[in-house]
């Protein structure tokens, strides 16, 4: 508990730091850090190369990826507090429309964006309207399924490749003095963190809003949001459609750069992964999550070196840093007097005398 | 603001937990609703204020058949729940839980300094923690912001279910004296109570609810006299 404390301070004293900062500082932080983000491929030092693989293209793929993931997911169960367990089936849609559309049209990967995030998002829709009704862990497994299904159905259907999948997609074209190339991964780290920065800034502002006031009471007590006037269907569905969208854009981008996809890339461990990501960073605050993502993602890379065993290792580090931090690298900022063990307050509330 | 309840019944899988009950709240008035648990109560509430579906019958509001209404359009017409078990947000400060109460209201940050000026004088406990975790409050505390967050969206009607469980007797007795205050200002109130002898001082008329029935209907300080309620739900009388 001890260090738990005192690591809550150093967060909580980040945050006093950045509040009490004038806008100045903050501008001038921010182009700092973003500068930073964008160097990274330029980076070069022994402790964070990755044996077995370029450093760059780790970068990409998972690190950035994962980023990009578990803040889409984080829309989804950290804020509004829905368990989904499917969450690469957008991620495999996105991909796919990349494919389908880039290998059988002449359109190019600025014109299939919006589609695939369209598609993404409608997928989102078809499967939050009936299945939101749900709660806790029935929705959790409902989600699963569709994960499963979507994978399942690429695997069965001849006509986008079956399990073979489909190959020779194009790449994005050049971007100024930007080409995108197999052998480049600079460029494509450089769009994802683009698009990543957009859509933080954009989660942030909506949930500093009315909408993630909703969200912060449905994850709360779904019945009393609803007391409260608050139409939680809509924004359970806005929550699932948001995260799929975010996915989606992180499935075109994939699929550009990997040029060949098969089903089994989008199997149940990459939801489960961006989850880890995001329980492990911290659910609900961004900047955990986005710690908890580049941790999981660059670790199995950088300790590669044991070869077999490195899952093993991974799996050991990750109970026992769950286990010190039951709240995650980062959690949610927390309250004036909080009490961290509401949730049993909530439960004994009742027989409870003053 | 009448509120009508007619015939209604509503099913947990396949038992039915209301059987046919028929109450009406006249405007101005407190209505309780007492029962042993079990007898349907919380389900009551819980359907007028549309967390339950109905399987059959009318919830009529000012005229208006709302029971096919979703739960937050019942809000905006003006009938607000303080929930059992005090159903606050826990992880929300007292301030912000008292802004939720608000979310809906069109005018909300005009009435907002107001409003919060109204519950503070009701609750000045809550002005002192306005700042504080909702989950770190005691039970009576509580208890007041959830009946103060109900308060927040200018209710017409206020169902309260159970506002004194877990509460110490003096925190029950000022519960009651607040909810009578409330009530003068004009607010219709349903409450639904297990304390029967603080709901029946406190209200017009009465319903007592068995295993899904009414099975009396009168003012409520005739039950109060009544050797049967007495027997059955003041714990006197049969001695």
């Amino acid at each position: 508990m001890a260090n738990l404390k005192s690591s809550l301070n150093l967060r909580d004293k980040g945050a006093e730091y950045w509040e009490r900062s004038p806008k100045w500082r903050r501008v001038a932080l921010s182009i700092f850090f973003i500068a930073i983000c964008y160097a990274l491929p330029f980076l070069n030092n022994p402790l964070i190369n990755t044996p077995g693989s370029d450093f760059q293209s780790v970068l990409f793929y998972p690190v950035g990826m994962y980023v990009l993931m578990a803040i889409g997911l984080n829309i989804v169960v950290g804020k509004s507090g829905l368990l989904d367990l499917g969450y690469v089936a957008f991620f495999a849609i996105g991909a796919y429309t990349m494919a389908i559309l880039g290998t059988k049209t002449a359109l190019n990967f600025w014109e299939i964006l919006p589609i695939g995030v369209g598609l993404a998002m409608l997928s989102g829709v078809l499967l939050g309207t009936p299945t939101l009704r749900l709660r806790g862990d029935y929705l959790a497994i409902v989600t699963l399924g569709f994960g499963e299904i979507v994978r399942i159905f690429a695997v069965n259907t001849d006509s986008i490749g079956g399990s073979r999948g489909i190959a020779g997609i194009p790449t994005p074209p050049d971007f100024f003095n930007a080409k995108f190339t197999i052998l480049d991964p600079k460029p494509y780290y450089w769009l994802l963190l683009t698009f990543t920065l957009l859509i933080i800034w954009m989660v942030r502002r909506m949930a500093a809003r009315r909408p993630g006031r909703a969200w912060d009471a449905i994850r709360q007590d779904d019945d009393v949001a609803q007391l409260m006037g608050i139409n939680t269907r809509k924004y359970k569905v806005w929550a699932f459609v948001l995260g799929a969208a975010v996915a989606g854009v992180g499935g075109v981008v994939y699929a550009s750069q990997i040029l060949s996809i098969v089903p089994d890339q989008f199997n149940l461990n990459i939801s489960i992964l961006i989850l880890a990501c995001v329980v492990f960073g911290g659910i609900g605050n961004v900047w955990g999550v986005i710690l908890g993502a580049v941790l999981l993602a660059f670790t199995p890379e950088r300790i590669r070196f044991l070869s077999q065993p490195r899952i093993l290792v991974f799996g050991i580090a990750l109970v026992v840093m769950m286990n010190l931090r039951p709240d995650g690298i980062l959690p949610k900022k927390k309250r004036e007097h909080f009490d961290p063990d509401w949730h049993t307050v909530e439960e004994s509330g009742e027989g409870e005398i003053k | 603001m009448r509120l009508e309840i007619k015939d209604l019944r509503v099913h947990y899988g396949k038992i039915e937990a209301i059987k046919g009950v028929s109450v009406v709240v006249n405007e101005g008035e407190i209505v309780t609703l007492i029962g042993a648990n079990g007898a349907g109560k919380t389900t009551m509430l819980k359907t007028i204020s549309g967390l339950r579906p109905v399987t059959s019958g009318q919830i009529l509001f000012n005229g208006e058949d709302i029971s096919k209404m979703p739960a937050f359009k019942r809000a905006d017409l003006g009938l607000s729940q303080a929930p059992e078990g005090r159903g606050i947000f826990v992880g929300m400060t007292v301030l912000e839980n008292l802004e939720m109460g608000k979310y809906n209201r069109k005018d909300r940050k005009k009435e907002m300094a107001e409003d919060l000026e109204k519950v503070y004088h009701l609750f000045p406990r809550l002005k002192e923690r306005a700042f504080q975790a909702g989950g770190t409050l005691s039970g009576g505390e509580q208890q007041m912001l959830a009946i103060g967050r109900a308060l927040m969206s200018r209710p017409k009607v206020l169902l309260l279910d159970e506002p004194s469980m877990g509460l110490a007797p003096l925190m029950i007795q000022n519960i009651f004296n607040i909810i009578t205050e409330i009530n003068k200002t004009g607010v219709t109130i349903l409450l639904v109570e297990q304390n029967a002898q603080q709901a029946l001082q406190r209200a017009h008329r009465a319903y007592v609810l068995e295993v899904g029935n009414v099975v009396k209907e009168a003012k409520a300080s005739d039950l109060l006299n009544d050797p049967a309620v007495r027997a059955a739900y003041l714990g006197t009388g049969a001695h």
